[in-house]
């Protein structure tokens, strides 16, 4: 049971696919200007990094293993068609916010990495976990810097007015940057920077340290 | 032809598929440590995708739109819902082809970019330029322009970060921004300088 709930909760800080990994950013950042697109956008990649790793860690033995990636991506692309058709029919305009960025989850580093580092290894049972538990973990920094971005950007969360405009009458003049693509980067960076600053394992070691070299010694 | 050198400049400078649209990211990250590297990746990408968003738009055209089938009688048949899976199939096929024939002919052409071919069937910006091209209706002059674009656009903003991160590997970091982070912060910036060229048109 440990080992089932290590697997699960792992991925949320301490492994976290996005900051640490450096996996799947690719189509995430598009969709967090506000927060529905991104909770249905967080619910899609959950359900099918959870469904396609159970699938391939089902078949992991009879899958030839030089031309696995193409049954990977056959079969992560079945479930993204099945999620997108879902979504087209029950949140039809959400879906066309989130436009080509459904799609774009076959390819996707958490769910084709996921796939190839634990499925093929592992039982479904504990595949389906770890993938439920990565997708939680893109989750979480999606619906951070998704809550960020809508609330400091136009005022609102969900739809509702949290902080009352100016234009409206109220007090709060809305930071058109954060509703611009740069501002995705700039959150995940000082994101990362804060996680890091927590748990310091994680904290890159410089290529070159500039303090040990004494400046008369280079001249 | 305007309009074509309007669509480049549109879709290498004001929408990038990098910085204003993050695809390619994980690539785009990871491989942008040496300027060297950097150039290898930037022209696969291009060449990838000046081939396959042609050719997806001719089987999205003569195959998968409502009514293509039309020619074999199918007026009907809408099979647009497959179009993720064959889209995806046509890349890796594509570069699988383009990898064996690289090797057979131009086997210092294939040694150059050797390692980066396998690596772009997973690039979002290969999958993401064929989807806009589906999303937009382009036809097949502007597929072509818009495949070069966009390929182009990747590839010149993976070169200049890594021009400034073999800069950067110089300066003073602090400690949790080190690596990723900082890294972030300056695709932010190159993000908001490319915004410059928003609404530039010929």
């Amino acid at each position: 049971m440990n080992g089932a709930r290590k697997v699960l909760i792992d991925p949320l800080v301490d492994n976290n696919p996005v900051t640490l990994q450096v996996l799947g950013i690719c189509s995430a950042l598009a969709v967090t200007t506000s927060l529905l697109p991104a909770l249905l956008m967080c619910l899609a990649l959950t359900s099918v990094a959870a469904l396609s790793t159970a699938a391939i860690s089902s078949i992991r033995h009879h899958i030839p293993n030089n031309i696995r990636i193409i049954v990977h991506m056959t079969i992560i692309a079945s479930f993204v068609i099945v999620v997108d058709q879902m979504l087209r029919a029950y949140a039809f305009e959400t879906s066309k916010q989130l436009s080509v960025f459904v799609g774009l989850i076959i390819t996707n580093c958490i769910v084709l990495g996921r796939a190839e580092a634990f499925a093929m290894k592992n039982g479904v049972g504990m595949s389906f976990l770890d993938g439920l538990g990565n997708g939680l973990g893109y989750s979480a920094i999606l619906i951070i810097v998704a809550t960020v971005r809508e609330l400091f950007g136009a005022g609102t969360l969900l739809g509702y007015r949290i902080l009352p405009l100016v234009s409206d009458g109220g007090w709060y003049e809305a930071n058109g940057l954060m509703l611009l693509p740069p501002s995705a980067f700039f959150i995940i960076g000082l994101l990362i920077w804060t996680i890091r600053t927590w748990k310091r394992k994680q904290v890159e070691v410089p290529e070159l340290r500039i303090h040990e070299v004494h400046r008369t010694e280079v001249l | 032809m305007a309009d074509y050198i309007n669509l480049f400049v549109q879709a290498a400078f004001v929408e990038n598929l990098a910085l204003a649209f993050f695809l390619g990211m994980c690539t785009f990250l990871a491989i942008s440590k040496r300027v060297e590297t950097a150039v290898g990746l930037g022209l696969a990408v291009v060449v990838v995708q000046i081939i396959t968003v042609p050719i997806n738009h001719l089987i999205y055209a003569l195959l998968l739109r409502k009514g293509a089938l039309a020619w074999a009688g199918l007026p009907d048949v809408d099979l647009s819902f497959l179009g993720l899976v064959s889209y995806i199939g046509v890349i890796a096929a594509l570069v699988q082809i383009l990898e064996m024939t690289l090797d057979k002919y131009f086997p210092k052409l294939y040694n150059a970019l050797g390692i980066f071919l396998p690596l772009i069937t997973v690039n979002c910006a290969i999958l993401g330029g064929t989807l806009f091209m589906v999303e937009r209706h382009y036809d097949m002059g502007e597929s072509i322009v818009f495949g070069f674009g966009s390929g182009f656009g990747w590839a010149l903003a993976l070169i200049g970060l890594a021009g400034i991160r073999e800069k950067l590997k110089y300066s003073d970091v602090p400690e949790g921004l080190q690596g990723l982070g900082i890294t972030f912060i300056i695709v932010g910036l190159m993000s908001l300088s490319f915004m410059g060229f928003s609404g530039i048109r010929l």
